[in-house]
């Protein structure tokens, strides 16, 4: 004989089981129409394999199990499926959730199945995945699907295999009576968990006030060395970490499985669905649930095939719904609330109780908590509830765990006994959901601060490069230069030359000194002119941009402002400075121009020249225009490409982030992807036009006369370090314009490498922008 | 159909927080029987005014916190403070001295920290201690019993109403003595023997009255503890504590001696602080180990009060003393919960 061991606290509540006692179980009947959850058990909900407007045959799989924490769904019965759509669950919080909702044809015609004869010669793994396929969860309340536990313990030994006969919950009946009329069943199930399992011992679990079961049981066990062990009746024995302690005084760590202490525990009544399901090839389509309460005309244990409503079985038997203010699903202790009878049967619905008012009376409003220690009385795991319950109302959540909470099993013990009729499960409960939340929000600030540092290191960590390198250039320009003013032997005899040629006319004390004077004054005039003519043609590009920059940043303002968003202060700040940039480069232009047209140094004859032929060249204007337009146009494609590098990557990050703000840049990354297609189109359209005149500008005179100019300019001045810089700046601009067509093509096939892209061309552009500073820079030395 | 949206769980056992103070009330019967057998009908004016006092002061509490009245006066806590101090209270106490007492423990030992279940000391005793340090005289005023006086010379209802009034009976002088405790406390002459026989107030076991009032405090103790209204351990660990240490100090009785375990089982406050006041939940520790330590300390303390301390009322000051342990022993005594190790180990892994 088993050691039977007391578990701590338990309570003795009224146990009216009999009133359901009295009938055996009857098939409820086919209902018109059923409905199945997808979730029916723990774990990720099923996936259905069927359509609406299908037809289904009874034991049709209708859902397979999505991953190994899973079950399948069956069709109960024949019938078409007609909608697949989210209905009221049960489920403590009365939501839905996606369910397949079959009409029945009252046919109730079979799929083809086949049991298998002897599972012994079968190999485990398929008994196991017929057990899986069968969708058999849990049948004692907490639906964890069998095969789970089976495969599970395989890399564990399993020294004891307990099933789970207590049924210890007040008015239900459903175990109690399937034992009594299906002990052969079950003992066979069992007989099929032992094969798969191989313990040691099995012991099947019974309270005592179930000697029918009882008897039936160890009649149907005779011979076979399981042990069935009876025990007081106390509730929550039938818990399974308390049967555990029961049966065997081992306790399941905190947290832990019962394979850690290798036991194996299974509801009877799941024995009995593995036993249809291997010996028949019947999948888990029904179950006993019993229909109780005193608002109950008749009430009894139906067979009653999953998915059927609960309002159904309530019809058959004589349900007194005036009489009733609260319907239970499962029982009085740990049972939840419905609040709609169209709700189903399903795996875990072992009773649907209808008491009435004078039964179990709504709850007195709660007292003072007086701490007189009830709670921690029936406490069946030892827990302080009137401690927990202090603390759950201050919401300290490390007293709370340090009361070890969630070692609560929530039986409802605690606040059966309570005398000032506390909810004390209730509090418990939220504070489970509070810890659950806090932990969950810590996780989540924790990876955002992570990213944020990793941004922050990372932008930190660019510019830092930027400036080194900028510092570097700016070094080695510097370097190169005074190197090229030292050694630079060509340089040193033109400027000699210069010298002594200016030395004749001037009088100067030092000869050498004077002379450079005046070189570099001769120079001036076309160094300055030079930098005229290009900064003019800068600040027309960045007067461009920033014009489309400020009406890009107006536009965003104006979607910010629709929006109500909360960057609208920062897109205002933008446009203000965009527009104050925009004045200042206007500005500077205005007077750029005007002191070009005022004081164009005349004393250079080549900077005359080319001034006197772009002065002619301004008469045919198309052409001159067309050549800026091109220029204009591809300086804005450029920055439009930068923008919409950006804004991608704005986009992307928003995506990331599952921003509010993605589809507001989803739209700007259209609008400028649109922008640079326009830009692109009107590009296009003029190339060619500029593209041909190579040859015919040598008929043009004017045009002639500026290459003349140049060339005798070029001649003039020789290989400088400063033409040096310009080819250099002429082959980056070359490679920026591949770069960026490399990036456009990349965009548009929506390649990976387009950031990269995009950031190599950002490089490349401060790269240029950097040499052309280091040219002006070398500009103005040499003057 | 609408259908209620309760929690779990929807049965409720039948014990209510109403029902487990009238089952205190119930218990304090043979005590109250008893103390008016030997000591006349003070005890009951006694327990008259301070039970009018008390549901005036609850009710004036909870109109300023504006709390439903019916709601909570009607769990009888305030009910059940007025019977400990009336009680303990000498009999037939002046009338404003136990509105002193009541007015101190209901409005500043309960409502002041929150009402019912937040007070950290036990109200009865505090204010009893309260009226101890600051009206000695009145506070020790006791009146001998039947026996050592004749029944003429105890007082009836009206004798005991008048005396608490102030207002003097012409039929009846009040004669008052030490009680058993402060006799012991003054001997340093006699035998125990001795001063058994020298003094009328002494009885069989301990002091003539006190031991059947003790006796009758046990009885509605053992009843409550039959009720399951609290668990044994706080007054079975302090009447075993107080039962081993008054039998080392019990030297056979010489002038030295503090009295035989016997005696201080059945003396002053014993019985009624064990099974009355050591097992209020509120203000003792909570968990059944944390009651053990709880009550043997109490236990420990009243002897040694009662013997070395200048207070022969030792039950008050033990109890209100280790009411200010009652959290630090929580701490300390927290339950092994199902599924974890001891706490030893645990602290250690």
């Amino acid at each position: 004989m088993i050691q039977i061991r007391d578990i701590h606290g338990g309570i003795h509540p009224p146990e009216n089981k009999l009133q359901s006692l009295g009938e055996p179980i009857r098939p409820a009947g086919i209902p018109a129409q059923l409905i199945l959850p997808l979730s029916q058990h723990i774990g990720a909900p099923a996936a259905p394999v069927v359509s609406v407007g299908d037809r289904v045959l009874k034991g049709q799989k209708i859902a397979e199990a999505k991953g190994f924490v899973s079950a399948p769904v069956h069709a109960p019965t024949s019938g078409t499926v007609v909608a697949i759509e989210p209905r009221v669950i049960p489920h403590p919080s009365g939501m839905s959730a996606p369910c397949i909702i079959i009409n029945s044809d009252g046919q109730d015609e079979w799929v083809n199945h086949q049991g298998i004869s002897d599972y012994t010669a079968v190999d485990k793994n398929t008994l196991i995945s017929t057990i899986r396929e069968a969708g058999i969860a849990g049948m004692g309340g907490a639906g964890f699907p069998s095969a789970v536990k089976l495969s599970g313990g395989q890399d564990k030994p399993i020294q004891t295999l307990i099933l789970n006969g207590t049924e210890c919950e007040p008015y239900i009946t459903a175990d109690d009576i399937l034992m009594r009329e299906r002990a052969g069943q079950i003992i066979a199930g069992a007989e099929i968990l032992r094969h798969l399992i191989e313990p040691q011992e099995t012991l099947i679990g019974i309270e005592d006030n179930k000697p029918e079961a009882i008897a039936a049981m160890r009649a149907a066990a005779e011979g076979t060395g399981i042990e069935i062990v009876s025990f007081p009746t106390k509730y929550p024995s039938g818990g399974e970490k308390q049967l555990i302690q029961i049966l065997t005084g081992k306790e399941v760590p905190s947290g832990g499985l019962p394979s850690d202490v290798g036991i194996v525990c299974q509801n009877i009544g799941t024995a009995q669905a593995i036993y249809r399901a291997v010996n028949h090839g019947e999948p888990l389509i029904s179950r006993v649930t019993t229909v109780t309460g005193n608002a109950c005309g008749s009430p009894r244990n139906y067979e009653v095939l999953l998915g059927t409503p609960v309002q159904y079985l309530l019809d058959q038997s004589a349900f007194n719904a005036s009489d009733c203010i609260r319907l239970i699903m499962g029982g009085p202790m740990m049972g939840y609330t419905l609040q709609d009878t169209a709700v189903p049967v399903v795996k875990t619905t072992n009773c649907i109780l209808a008491p009435t008012v004078e039964e179990l009376p709504p709850p007195p409003p709660a007292q003072a908590c007086i701490r007189c220690g009830m709670c921690a009385e029936v406490c069946p795991v030892s827990l302080l509830p009137q401690q927990m319950y202090w603390f759950s109302r201050a919401q300290e959540h490390d007293k709370l765990e340090e009361h070890n909470l969630f070692d609560c099993i929530e039986c409802g013990a605690c606040s059966y006994a309570c005398p000032s009729h506390i909810p004390l499960v209730q509090y418990y409960r939220a504070s489970k959901a509070e810890i659950r939340q806090a932990q969950q929000d810590k996780i989540k600030a924790e990876r955002s601060k992570e990213r944020f540092e990793a941004r922050q290191a990372r932008i930190e960590r660019e510019a830092a490069e930027k400036e080194a390198k900028r510092k570097a250039r700016l070094e080695a320009a510097k370097a190169r230069q005074a190197e090229a003013v030292k050694g630079d032997s060509k340089q040193d005899i033109i400027q000699a030359a210069i010298a002594r040629s200016q030395a004749k006319k001037s009088g100067d004390a030092d000869p050498a000194q004077a002379a450079i004077a005046r070189a570099q004054a001769a120079r001036n005039g076309t160094a300055v002119e030079e930098t005229r003519e290009e900064k003019q043609q800068r600040l027309e590009k960045l007067l461009a941009s920033t014009t489309k920059r400020l009406a890009a940043a107006q536009e965003k303002l104006a979607q910010a402002e629709g929006n109500n968003d909360d960057n609208i202060a920062a897109f205002r700040t933008a446009v203000e400075k965009t527009s104050a940039k925009l004045a200042a480069t206007q500005k500077e232009l205005d007077e750029l121009k005007s002191s070009t047209d005022g004081a164009a140094p005349t004393d250079d004859p080549a900077a005359a020249a080319i001034a006197r032929a772009q002065a002619k060249r301004s008469g045919q204007a198309p052409a001159e225009s067309e050549q800026e337009k091109t220029q204009r146009i591809t300086a804005q494609i450029a920055s439009t490409e930068k923008r919409l590098a950006a804004a991608q990557d704005k986009l992307a990050t928003a995506k990331a982030n599952g921003d509010d703000k993605a589809d507001a840049f989803a739209t700007a990354v259209t609008k400028t992807q649109e922008k640079l297609d326009a830009l692109r189109a009107e590009l296009a359209a003029i190339t060619p036009t500029t593209a041909t005149p190579a040859t015919p500008v040598e008929d043009d005179p004017a045009a002639q006369a500026i290459a003349r100019a140049m060339a005798a300019r070029a001649e003039s001045a020789g290989m400088s370090e400063r033409e040096k810089a310009e080819k250099n700046i002429a082959s980056l601009q070359a490679r920026v314009e591949k770069t960026a067509a490399k990036l456009r093509a990349a965009q548009e096939s929506g390649d990976d490498n387009a950031e990269i892209l995009a950031t190599s061309l950002d490089k490349m552009r401060d790269k240029l922008t950097a040499a052309e500073q280091a040219l002006a820079a070398l500009r103005e030395e040499e003057n | 159909m609408a259908f209620l949206k309760l929690s779990s769980p929807h049965a409720h056992g039948p014990m209510s927080t109403p029902r487990v103070m009238r089952l205190v009330l119930l218990a304090t019967l043979p005590g109250i029987v008893s103390l008016t057998w030997f000591f006349g009908f003070g005890t009951l004016v006694n327990i008259l005014w301070a039970s009018l006092f008390a549901l005036a002061f609850e009710a004036l509490a909870l109109k300023l916190r504006r709390r439903p009245l019916a709601f909570y006066l009607s769990d009888c806590s305030a009910l059940v403070t007025a019977f400990l101090l009336a009680i303990a209270l000498p009999p037939a106490a002046p009338v404003w001295l136990i509105a002193v007492g009541i007015g101190f423990a209901i409005l500043i030992c309960k409502h002041m920290y929150g009402g019912m279940g937040y007070n950290p000391f036990n109200p009865a005793m505090a204010a009893y201690v309260l009226l101890l340090i600051s009206f000695p005289v009145d506070m020790t005023n006791w009146l001998a019993p039947r026996g050592a006086i004749s029944v003429a010379e105890l007082p009836g209802p009206i004798d005991a109403l008048l005396r608490s009034l102030g207002a003097a009976s012409t039929q009846f002088d009040a004669v008052t003595m030490a009680t058993p405790l402060d006799l012991l406390k003054q001997n340093d002459a006699l035998l125990l023997d001795d001063l058994w026989a020298q003094s009328p107030q002494f009885g069989q076991f301990a002091g003539l009255g006190w031991e059947w009032a003790n006796v009758g405090f046990l009885l509605g103790g053992l009843y409550l503890l039959y009720r399951r209204v609290f668990t044994w351990h706080a007054p079975v660990s302090m009447l075993a504590s107080l039962t081993v240490i008054a039998a080392l100090f019990y030297d056979g009785g010489s002038s030295a001696s503090g009295g035989s375990p016997l005696f201080h089982l059945l003396s002053g406050a014993t019985m009624f602080g064990a099974f009355f006041i050591v097992t209020d939940p509120v203000t003792s520790a909570v968990s059944n180990r944390g009651r053990v330590f709880y009550g043997a300390v109490i236990g420990i303390l009243v002897y040694t009060i009662r013997s070395w301390g200048n207070y022969p009322d030792a039950v008050a000051f033990a109890v209100l003393l280790m009411n200010f342990a009652a959290p630090f022993i929580d701490h300390y005594t927290q339950p092994r919960t199902y599924g974890h190790k001891p706490r030893q180990n645990r602290e250690k892994s």
